[in-house]
């Protein structure tokens, strides 16, 4: 565009964009002084609500000293929360990942009907309260349910005991990597493979050394949330778990456990650790934002 | 045509999947084999919601009895919550070795529903098997500024009372025991002016906790309610924690003693093998040591010299009443009030 | 999709198609539908007398009603203070920008129960927050404001995140445009940039709507958690559990779960429309 018409829209208060030449050269006082205002209104809102309270954490976290801090942290039962929790994960996150990464094949590299209902379903789980999904497996293990009889008979423990505790982490996780993968593995749609099933590779070798390369950054991206997730799972974990301290307590329940306990510093360390792995996710997802930018448009969806 | 290309970069990729499996099973393993070493004994001690501190202190100071007695390492898990909850949830599979639950009527539950343990589970330890009892106390702010005395003040208009679920936790029924007993006890007292007063107790009850525990931090930290009723222990417990300057306890004329009894659970520490150390850990509940923890957590202890040691720190109330005396037992008293259909579902109306 | 108009036979043609399909729709039955039509079955069991009973009590009403509207209330802040950060991070520049923007995902990848406590924390009357707020008679912990303060931040996040990619696509073209014809800023916004906008606003709003109608770990630190006041309904779920009261636990779950789904198939429809609106580009 001609520098008069430049100036011309500059004047005329609609220069938008700050990378505009113009901008820089005719900012009005009235424009510049709205935009201070939306600047400084959005970041009130993103400070109030969210940077307080992750300053809070650490502050109370830090309240007793650093030694009541590492106290805390080393403590056997916080640390058998934080094995159970590890392990918890351990066992979540592939199977979601198994899953995930059959559910995007199938999805994105062949047609079929039933399609959308498929992936709606997939996304049940996140319409669903955690709590629900809790109630649900004591539903169909407890020893008024379906099985109860059953896994009694043969002292097979799944409800107040680590097994259940798995089941409620992989509902709730479930949707998570297949939601990364699902729309990354559409964009990119079929041709590598077909072009390899040309060359005659079999199907496990079209998917280890075509599709996976392609779509590597969305799995670690989906794993990296999934983890997340898991780790930090509280309502539906809290009502099939029984509460045995040092056994069938994660992180977060643990976490619970000391907040009742009157015990506020202890209770902000293990959060503290928690909201340590939550800014690590944030970091490893920006990282992998950045070297994959098609990530963001998954955006649309919710992650 | 770029992208296969890539591919043959992409192959040092490839062991992007296979590492996360494998250090996922690393994970995996891990934690199984961090479980517990070899000759060490656990014991599974499924606890009414108060008893945080106290078995925590007692856990402690068995496992050095026991390792200095047997050479034995022992672990003792604990696991908190609402009386009734709690032995509902033996029932229905958590593995208790042991049960120290808020009343007898819980306990029984696990003999009569479950089959877990003999009927006479109660006989079989000193004191119907109760090593410590307790009673209720009123906790109320600092300076008192509702002049809260007694329990006809509880009832007066804007007095608002926290006092938790009788459904699920034993503090619970214990409290509106020991309101029914007062009530009873009053001139022209009987049944039916005592449902009234209780049912107009509970219309000052803004919110049923779960547990005793619940109720002291609805009470104390979230600021609600003008009183507590409480375990004696607990409040007192929350007076040190949270310093005197904030709470005041009031005696009330009357109140209830307070027997949470203890049992090991048969069926659990026969399948386990525990039974000889879960026997040990309760009996040692009735020795000095174990006298000296629990007074020292305010627990009214059983043993005379420990008892007379202790005896300042405890509240004076003019008259203790016994669940026996007034009520005829906790199977009489559960199902008059606390079973489906109760005087309790017909006050709450839920 | 052009993929659409192949007859069917080409469309198979990579292997693994059965495997993979199979796989999925067992994994998803035994994961996912199993679970979940064991709540409605049991329901069923009831009788729809029981089930009426159960659902009808006015603690029940209550509950539904608090947790619904203050979801409502949270997301609608959301959608507006959403937008409000989405644009000041697309269009503008200033310092920390990258760092926000990071950061705004903290909701998603932080516990419930840790935010509970954190937000609990704050917001005490002897908090940062609640220290301030309280002399002028504003009590946030333990109402239904401190209900609506946690919602908010579980909800941050999903119409920020929705409406940054359309923001970022926005051919600015249409606004220079409609400057030269003479259009104020207000103008522009109203007319061209919300509508644009609006879809990914909507679809944003409705997520943000139905993760809060959900949630647990975050609210009932900071909820009063008073029955007919401020009790959520995922906590009354937990509170018949804990009563071995199993059929009124699952007839509240029922009807949050039947509200949940149709919430889901309009936010589905919504991003279709979205999609079609403005994502084919």
């Amino acid at each position: 565009m001609a520098d008069a018409e430049i100036s011309g829209l500059a004047d005329a208060g609609a220069c938008l964009s700050v990378t505009d030449v113009a901008c820089a050269h005719h900012p009005s006082r009235r424009r510049r002084l709205s935009r201070l205002v939306l600047i400084a209104l959005a970041l009130l809102f993103f400070g109030l609500f969210l940077l307080l309270p992750l300053l809070a954490i650490f502050a109370q976290a830090l309240s007793k000293g650093v030694s009541a801090y590492l106290d805390a942290l080393i403590d056997p039962m916080a640390w058998a929360a934080i094995k159970l929790t590890l392990l918890i994960a351990s066992i979540a996150v592939p199977l979601n990942l198994v899953f995930g990464a059959t559910a995007a094949w199938a999805i994105a590299k062949f047609e079929f009907r039933g399609k959308s209902v498929l992936i709606t379903l997939i996304d049940l789980p996140f319409a669903v309260s955690p709590v629900i999904a809790g109630l649900a497996f004591i539903l169909i293990f407890g020893a008024q349910g379906g099985l109860g009889a059953y896994l009694r008979l043969h002292h097979i423990r799944v409800i107040f005991a680590v097994p259940g505790m798995v089941l409620a982490t992989l509902f709730v996780t479930f949707p998570f990597i297949a939601r990364e993968l699902i729309p990354l593995m559409q964009a990119q749609g079929k041709d590598d493979e077909e072009t390899a099933l040309s060359l005659g590779a079999s199907g496990w070798q079209i998917f280890w050394r075509v599709t996976l390369p392609n779509i590597r950054f969305g799995l670690l991206y989906g794993v990296l949330i999934c983890n997340a997730r898991a780790m930090g799972e509280f309502g539906a974990v809290s009502v099939v778990s029984g509460h045995i301290r040092g056994l069938t307590n994660t992180m977060p329940l643990h976490v619970e456990i000391l907040f009742s306990e009157y015990n506020y510093a202890a209770a902000f360390a293990v959060a503290s650790l928690l909201a340590l792995l939550a800014l690590a996710t944030l970091a490893g997802k920006s990282f992998l934002e950045w070297r994959q930018p098609q990530l963001r448009q998954a955006r649309r969806e919710p992650s | 045509m770029s992208r296969l290309v890539r591919t043959s970069e992409g192959r040092s990729r490839l062991h992007t999947l296979p590492s996360i499996v494998a250090g996922a099973l690393l994970l995996l393993g891990l934690g199984a084999a961090s479980q517990l070493p070899a000759a060490t004994v656990t014991l599974l001690n499924v606890s009414y919601d108060p008893t945080r501190e106290l078995y925590e202190d007692y856990n402690k100071a068995f496992a050095a009895y026991w390792k200095a007695k047997t050479g034995d390492t022992v672990i003792v898990n604990q696991s908190h919550g609402g009386s009734a909850t709690q032995a509902r949830s033996v029932i229905d599979g958590l593995e208790a070795d042991v049960v120290t639950l808020a009343l007898a009527y819980d306990i029984d539950a696990l003999a009569t529903q479950g089959g877990l343990i003999p009927a006479n589970w109660q006989e079989r330890l000193p004191d119907n098997s109760t090593p410590y009892t307790s009673t209720i106390v009123f906790l109320v702010r600092k300076g008192n500024p509702k002049h809260i005395r007694d329990w006809s003040d509880l009832v007066r208009p804007g007095v608002s009372v926290i006092t938790p679920n009788p459904k699920t936790s034993g503090g619970a029924r214990w409290n509106y025991l020991a309101a029914w007993a007062w009530a009873l006890k009053q001139p022209g007292g009987n049944d039916a002016t005592a449902q009234a007063f209780v049912k107009e107790l509970y219309h000052h009850v803004p919110v049923l906790d779960s547990g005793a525990r619940g109720s002291t931090m609805t009470f104390v930290q979230r600021g609600i309610g003008d009183v507590l009723l409480a375990w004696e222990n607990e409040a007192l417990l929350a007076e040190k924690e949270l310093g005197p300057s904030k709470f005041d306890i009031v005696a009330p004329s009357l109140s209830i003693v307070a027997e949470p009894p203890v049992s090991i659970v048969d069926r659990y520490v026969d399948q386990h093998g525990t039974r000889k150390v879960a026997e040990a850990y309760l009996k040692y509940l009735y020795s000095p040591e174990g006298q000296e923890i629990a007074a020292k957590h305010f627990y009214r202890p059983r043993d005379p010299p420990v008892a007379a040691r202790y005896a300042k720190q405890f509240t004076h109330i003019p008259r203790l009443v016994t669940i026996d005396a007034v009520f005829g037992g906790w199977t009489k008293a559960q199902a008059t009030h606390f079973a489906d259909h109760g005087t309790f579902d017909k006050i709450y109306g839920q | 999709m052009l993929t659409d108009e192949l007859p069917s036979r080409a469309r198979r043609i990579l292997p693994g198609f059965g495997l993979s399909l199979g796989y999925t729709v067992v994994y998803l039955s035994l994961l996912v539908l199993i679970p979940l039509s064991a709540v409605f079955l049991r329901s069923l069991g009831l009788g729809w007398g029981h089930l009426w009973h159960a659902v009808a009590a006015p603690r029940v009403i209550a509950s539904l009603r608090l947790s619904f509207g203050a979801s409502l209330i949270a997301a609608l802040l959301n959608a507006v203070f959403g937008l409000l950060l989405a644009w000041v991070l697309v269009r503008y520049r200033f310092p920390f920008r990258r760092i926000i923007d990071a950061l705004l995902d903290l909701p998603f990848a932080l516990p419930t129960a840790v935010a509970g406590i954190a937000l609990t924390a704050l917001y005490a009357p002897n908090g940062w927050l609640g220290g301030f707020l309280e002399p002028l008679g504003i009590d946030v912990a333990f109402t239904r404001l401190g209900i609506v303060v946690a919602l908010i931040f579980i909800g941050l996040p999903f119409v920020v995140r929705t409406v940054q990619p359309v923001l970022e696509d926005l051919d600015q073209e249409l606004e220079q445009a409609a400057a030269t014809l003479g259009a104020s800023e207000r103008q522009i916004f109203a007319r061209v940039i919300l509508p644009a906008l609006w879809p990914a606003t909507l679809t944003g709003f409705a997520l943000a709507f139905a993760r809060a109608v959900g949630e647990y770990g975050s609210v009932i630190f900071i909820a009063g958690n008073m029955p007919m006041k401020s009790e959520i309904a995922p906590l009354l779920i937990v509170t018949r559990l804990e009563q071995y009261d199993y059929a009124g636990a699952t007839a509240i779950a029922v009807v949050m779960l039947v509200l949940s789904f149709v919430l889901m198939l309009a936010i589905n429809a919504l991003q279709h429309w979205s999609l079609a609106r403005h994502g084919g580009r």
